[in-house]
Formats: structure tokens, C-alpha cells, sequence
């Protein structure tokens, strides 16, 4: 909550410094990027696969982050964007990556339409059974429906043409991880626009008091659907993209392990804030990366230790606190 | 005919199996308030800990029951006393999270005690063989599980509705700070709510074990059904939670024997349209 005061705070303040900071942002998200690409050169398809899950990240911290919805089933709309990018290019031919990827965003608003419609109807504890049920029933149709799919075995024959004509994905995933950075790029700029304007507010005011809302004659429900879909856009886009990278879709893109992991990078970075939903993403995977080479197990000991550990003692996540901590000292000097 | 009875007759068991496992899951939720995802991972440590009692140890099952559960409530004491307490009251989002580290953790230090593979509680031959009817027979550890069911649904009836205790339980359910104001030592009942709740969840688990196969993963696969069984009741309420083990378990039980390429698909289904239409579940009290 006390993110959300930090928010308001940053909100409240001059638009300019608003303007710097979101410059700020995304400098560091290309620095990032770009030392990334010469630090790791081998590893290149793990630092797409991080950028996919970004974005996933994202368009959750749009629902619960934003909206206060909390839901175990996101991963529905990811993996939607993943197998209808997948499909279009198995079974129709269409290879261009952009088209790939409006293929992928359009089915991730459209399961976002249809898990919104769903999610939405409920609160609290069956809000949360919903949400569950929802993934898995996802999960159980693209199973079923193995000759478009690929069902257990995978969907494969994945084959994105060179990117404008120009770039071919290579075997380094060089093109996949220039061409992920620039639509995490912009989708995080048009995020940034986004939850800043009339309507991220509007949303922001939901999580609070829907109640308050709805007596100031905004439609709650309408508010909450049409978030819902474009976290679909956002979370299609991840999918298309970790279809085109890896050029193999997986049942475990519609899995509820898929979900719960995602929630958790979300809590890890702090909710309610487009930052905390990248710096979760890459702490997590990063340290994922680390810890399973070792041994899965204990990489899921480590995985709940961590979780019990960030609720105990950084209920606002990583980016949270830091922000906070930032803030007070700044104050410390005013 | 054949078909239609063993449906009926694995859905019975594995109804019952749901219930004994998840009442206390409703109880606890419907009391506290708290979204407990790691249930899943107590009914797993009973099984664990049974197992090692009848295999490593050579106890008798009825021992191995005892044994179970009462380990297991001793585990889950420093936990609730460390972990749950700090969250009760939180925002669901907390809880979630706070449960599903704890689970993750179980699930973790399981594996790594007692490894990967399947655990196995060998039944007492008086439970192995077969019930003849007459017209037909029936596995003697599926009336087993029923008649635990039934025990087990009798018994919290009547210490919840007929018992002192139950009545304190209920106040504190209806109004836990109001409660509080007229002497109930609610401390004290949620400590006794809980422990019953865990050790009806190993007693589940250990029962369950034939048609709920204990491995390391036990804690995640069944975590879900098991909230789903609560929502679908109505957190809190006894008959509701029976009715939607019933129902949910002679859903999945027929959707398994009839169209199993299909998977959990209309379980799932079921669950959707249910709680759409009972957002507070069959008999629910929760707000």
C-alpha cells in the first residue's frame, strides 16, 4: 500500500520531473539491455525468455497491481498470445514476426476478454478458484486439442521470417533479443502513458474503493474488463514472442506453475509499480538460473523461503522498499 | 449397471476422501480467514509421516495413523505459531503468497528427506480384500474411507453443534472481536480450530493415501481441488463442504471413467459455472 502512497506522491508532483523519471527508466532499461547483450553473448536465449516473462509480469501488475484483482490463472493469456503466434505460423504460413505478434496480442486480448469476463464475476476466495480454474481449463483444451496444438508433444514448426525482411532469427537469438528489448520498450512506454492517464487512475482508485467509485458513477465492472484486456495485448505480446524466440510452444505456457511464478517475480519486485514488475522478473529468473543449475529441489525450498521472506520482511518487494528507502532519505536532506 | 455402480461407489470414497481432508481447510478459512493454499502440504506430511511409520518402523496401520497425525500437528505448531500468525488479517494477496512459500518449502525438504518417488502405506489385510454384496463386491478400503467420512462428518456435527466448545467456535466465527468482549479466549479456540484442522488433514491424507498417491508433489497437484472444494462450499459451513465434495468428487470421478482423454476439463467447467453461480459458495458465510 504504501507503494501506492509513493505512486500518488510521484503523480502529484510537477509533470516534468514525471517526464525525467520515466527517461531515467527507460535509459536504464536499453543500458540494461545492451550491457546484457555483451555480458552474456551465449546466453541470449535466456535474456529473451526473461523479456517475455517481463512482459507476462507486466500485465499482471496491470490487474493486481492497479486494479487489485489478485489471479493465479494470467499465465492463460500469455500462453493464448504463445500458441496463436505458434499457430499462425505452423498451420497458416504467416511468418512475418510483426504479424506473429499482433496474431499473439489480438488472442491475448481476447482471452483476456474472456478470462475478465469470468474472473470478474466473483471476489475475494472464489475470485481466486476462478482464476485457478480458468488456467487449468485453458490448459486441458489446448491438450485436448492436439492437431492444433501439438498437445503434449508441443507445438512445433515455428518458423518467423527475417524481421522487416532484413534480420534473420540466427541460431544466437541475436534478432529474438533486439527485437524483444524494442517491443519491451515500447510496450513500457505506452504502459507508462497509460497508467498516468485519466483511465490508470480510474483503475488505481478501483483498488481502493470500488465502492467510492462506483457512487462517482464510473462502471467498476467496465473499468476492471477493459484492463483485463489489455493486460491480454500486453501478456499476447510475451507469448508471441517467447513463441518466436524459442520456436517451440508448450503446454507449460498455459500452466498454473506458469501463474503462481509469475505472481510471485510480480510480489518480489513490488506491486503497483511498472518497475517492480522488471526488477521481480530479472532478480528471480536470474537467480532461478543460478540456483537450478544446482538442483531443482532445492531450488524450490529456496523459491518459498524467499516468498515467506518478502512478505515478512518487504511486503512492498524489492523495488518497493528501495523507492521508499529513497524517498526517506531524500526527506532526511529536505 | 456395472459402470454406473463403480462410478458411484469410487465417487462416494473419493468425496469422502476430499471432505475429511478439506473440512478442516473450511473450517480454518471460514474462522480465521485465512486463504491457507499449504493444507495440501499437511495431508502430505501425514501421508510421509505414516508411510515411514508402517514401512520403516513396522508399526501397524492403526499406530500409523495415530502416529501421523500426531506429527503432524506438531510440525504444523511452530508454523502457525512463526508464520500463520503474522498474516491473519492481511490483504488475500498476502496470504496467498505467505502459504504458497510455505508449501513450496514442504514440498522441498520432503523430497529431499524421503526422495522423489512414490510413498506406499501398506493396509492391514482386514482392509485389503474385497466386500461381497452379492450382486456385487466392493474394495474394503473405498467403505473404509466412506465410513471415515461419515465419522468424521458426525463427529465435528457434534462437537460444532452440540459442545460447549462449538459453541464458543461459532461465536467467534460470527463475530470474532464481539466474541472476544464476552470472555471467549479466541486465541485460544483458533489454536484448537487449527490443530484439528491439521490433523483431520493428515488423517485425510493417510486414508486418502490409495486413491491420492503421496509423493512430493502431492502439496501442489491437490492444493487447487482442495480450495476449489471450500469456495464451491462455502467456507465454513459443514453440509456445504460435504454437498461439494460429493458433487465435485462424482464430477470428476464420472468425468475420469467416461471421457479421460478429456482430463480435469469438466471439473473445472463445473467448478466455473458453480461458483458463477454461487459466488458464496453452496452454503457459503463467507462475506
Amino acid at each position: 500500500m504504501a507503494a501506492s502512497t509513493t505512486q500518488t506522491l510521484a503523480a502529484g508532483a510537477p509533470a516534468r520531473r514525471n517526464i525525467t523519471g520515466s527517461l531515467i527508466g527507460i535509459a536504464a532499461i536499453i543500458v540494461i539491455g545492451i550491457i546484457g547483450y555483451y555480458l552474456f553473448p551465449n546466453n541470449l536465449a535466456l535474456l529473451t525468455r526473461i523479456i517475455a516473462t517481463a512482459l507476462l509480469v507486466l500485465s499482471i501488475d496491470l490487474v493486481t497491481g492497479y486494479c487489485g484483482v489478485a489471479t493465479l490463472g494470467h499465465a492463460a493469456l500469455f500462453g493464448a498470445g504463445a500458441y496463436a503466434a505458434g499457430i499462425a505460423s505452423a498451420h497458416y504460413g504467416i511468418s512475418d514476426p510483426l504479424l506473429m505478434t499482433l496474431v499473439g496480442a489480438l488472442a491475448g486480448a481476447v482471452a483476456g476478454l474472456v478470462s475478465g469476463l469470468i474472473i470478474l464475476r466473483a471476489h475475494g476466495l472464489p475470485q481466486l478458484v476462478l482464476s485457478i480454474a480458468v488456467i487449468h481449463l485453458f490448459h486441458e483444451a489446448a491438450n485436448k486439442a492436439s492437431s492444433w496444438t501439438g498437445g503434449s508433444d508441443g507445438l512445433s514448426g515455428i518458423a518467423p521470417t527475417a524481421l522487416l525482411g532484413l534480420f534473420e532469427f540466427d541460431l544466437w537469438g541475436r534478432t529474438a533479443y533486439i527485437y524483444g528489448l524494442a517491443l519491451l520498450l515500447i510496450v513500457f512506454v505506452l504502459l507508462q502513458l497509460l497508467v498516468r492517464s485519466p483511465f490508470g487512475m480510474l483503475a488505481r482508485g478501483v483498488r481502493e474503493d470500488p465502492l467510492r467509485i462506483s457512487a462517482m458513477g464510473a462502471s467498476v465492472q467496465s473499468v476492471l474488463l477493459r484492463m483485463y484486456v489489455i493486460s491480454g495485448v500486453v501478456a499476447g505480446i510475451g507469448g508471441a514472442l517467447s513463441a518466436m524466440s524459442t520456436q517451440v510452444v508448450g503446454l507449460d505456457s498455459l500452466s498454473f506453475t506458469l501463474s503462481a511464478e509469475s505472481l510471485v517475480m510480480l510480489v518480489l519486485g513490488g506491486t503497483g509499480s511498472l518497475y517492480g514488475a522488471l526488477v521481480g522478473t530479472v532478480s528471480f529468473m536470474w537467480f532461478e538460473d543460478v540456483v537450478s543449475a544446482a538442483n531443482p529441489f532445492h531450488w524450490l525450498t529456496m523459491v518459498g523461503a524467499l516468498l515467506i521472506a518478502v512478505v515478512l520482511f518487504a511486503p512492498r518487494g524489492l523495488y518497493g522498499t528501495a523507492a521508499a528507502l529513497v524517498q526517506r532519505l531524500k526527506g532526511g536532506r529536505a | 449397471m456395472q459402470t454406473v455402480f463403480s462410478i458411484a461407489v469410487d465417487a462416494l470414497a473419493y468425496g469422502m476422501v476430499l471432505f475429511v481432508i478439506s473440512i478442516g481447510l473450511s473450517v480454518t478459512m471460514g474462522l480465521m480467514r485465512v486463504v491457507n493454499l499449504a493444507h495440501g502440504a499437511f495431508a502430505m506430511i501425514g501421508g510421509y509421516v505414516a508411510s515411514y511409520a508402517a514401512r520403516d518402523l513396522g508399526l501397524g496401520y492403526a499406530a500409523a495413523v495415530l502416529l501421523a497425525v500426531a506429527g503432524t500437528v506438531l510440525i504444523a505448531i511452530p508454523i502457525e505459531r512463526l508464520l500463520y500468525r503474522r498474516v491473519y488479517g492481511a490483504p488475500e494477496l498476502t496470504q496467498v503468497l505467505m502459504t504458497i512459500g510455505i508449501t513450496f518449502c514442504i514440498i522441498g525438504i520432503a523430497n529431499f528427506v524421503f526422495g522423489p518417488t512414490l510413498k506406499t502405506i501398506p493396509l492391514p489385510d482386514t482392509l485389503r480384500g474385497s466386500v461381497d454384496l452379492g450382486f456385487r463386491s466392493i474394495a474394503t478400503h473405498r467403505i473404509f474411507a466412506i465410513i471415515c467420512g461419515l465419522v468424521v462428518a458426525a463427529a465435528l456435527w457434534f462437537l460444532i453443534e452440540k459442545t460447549a466448545f462449538g459453541i464458543k467456535l461459532r461465536a467467534a466465527v460470527d463475530n470474532a472481536a464481539m466474541a472476544a468482549a464476552l470472555g471467549v479466549r479466541t486465541e485460544i479456540v483458533y489454536a484448537v480450530s487449527f490443530a484439528v484442522a491439521i490433523g483431520l488433514a493428515a488423517l485425510g491424507g493417510v486414508v486418502g493415501a490409495e486413491l491420492l498417491p503421496v509423493e512430493p508433489y502431492y502439496a501442489l497437484r491437490y492444493m487447487v481441488t482442495f480450495l476449489v472444494v471450500v469456495s464451491v462450499g462455502g467456507a465454513g459451513s459443514i453440509p456445504g463442504a460435504l454437498l461439494a465434495c460429493l458433487l465435485l468428487g462424482a464430477i470428476d470421478t464420472t468425468g475420469r471413467y467416461l471421457a479421460p482423454e478429456y482430463g480435469e476439463f469438466f471439473f473445472y467447467l463445473a467448478v466455473i459455472v458453480i461458483v458463477i453461480l454461487f459466488p458464496r459458495g453452496l452454503a457459503g458465510r463467507f462475506k
